[in-house]
């Protein structure tokens, strides 16, 4: 799966984008974050408040509860503020 | 019509385009959002917008044909700037033309509410020499939630 982060959350995991194959087990984007959480400080200081980061799987806004599969386009952003 | 740039835009020449050759068009509404030279008591000296290349425009085009579903409307216009812009620069244009002004003032605002809270795009603020991301305003969410019929860039 290919992972993208923006604005805060990227300067705070120090990634831009990173491709691997789905982790055993990490079925929904809640998963998925407390895996990357054990990837390093940067990324536990990231997803420190989960409230404040939002998702958007295979370019659509969802919840941490959304199903996961191969091959999916995950995005992790602060609440947006364009216009 | 979508459009995602870096470069700026002829206000005078984009919303004509909304009723050039359409004598049916009634009414064309628009809105310009700009780079504000403060924030709070504070200075801005750029501002740095990014944005996520293939959702933004998804985004945008799904905003348009919401407001084409719900206005009966002859055109849209959506053309939103990123990168770096100084205070004075136009950020945003959003446009809609129709027979009557009812739909065109409605859509026109509906645009610009729910690409607030649904396009992805980050403000990047400069200010006495340090550089930080604009917080979201739950005010923003308060104005595209009056349009119902969507969450915004929270769960859905």
């Amino acid at each position: 799966m290919k992972i993208i982060y923006f604005a805060w959350v990227r300067e705070k995991t120090g990634t831009a984008e990173e491709t691997f194959e789905r982790p055993d087990g990490v079925d929904d984007v809640a998963a998925l974050i407390q895996w990357l959480k054990g990837r390093g400080e940067g990324y536990q200081t990231a997803f420190a408040d989960p409230a404040m980061v939002r998702v958007a799987v295979n370019q659509e806004h969802v919840g941490v509860d959304h199903r996961l599969a191969d091959g999916d386009e995950v995005a992790f952003f602060p609440p947006v503020t364009g216009g | 019509m979508i459009r995602v740039q870096t470069e700026d835009f002829d206000f005078a020449t984009e919303v004509a385009r909304l009723s050039d050759g359409n004598a049916s068009v009634g009414g064309v509404c628009s809105f310009v959002g700009l780079v504000r030279d403060m924030a709070g008591d504070e200075e801005i000296s750029a501002m740095t917008l990014e944005h996520y290349p293939g959702m933004t425009e998804k985004a945008l085009a799904g905003i348009e044909a919401e407001a084409h579903a719900r206005w009966p409307l002859q055109d849209t216009l959506i053309i939103h700037r990123y990168g770096k812009l100084l205070p004075g620069e136009r950020i945003v244009l959003v446009a809609a033309s129709s027979a009557h002004r009812d739909a065109a003032f409605d859509a026109c605002r509906f645009l610009i509410d729910w690409l607030k809270t649904k396009a992805p795009f980050w403000k990047l603020e400069e200010a006495g020499g340090e550089a930080r991301w604009v917080d979201a305003k739950s005010s923003d969410d308060t104005a595209a939630a009056r349009w119902g019929g969507g969450g915004g860039d929270k769960a859905e």
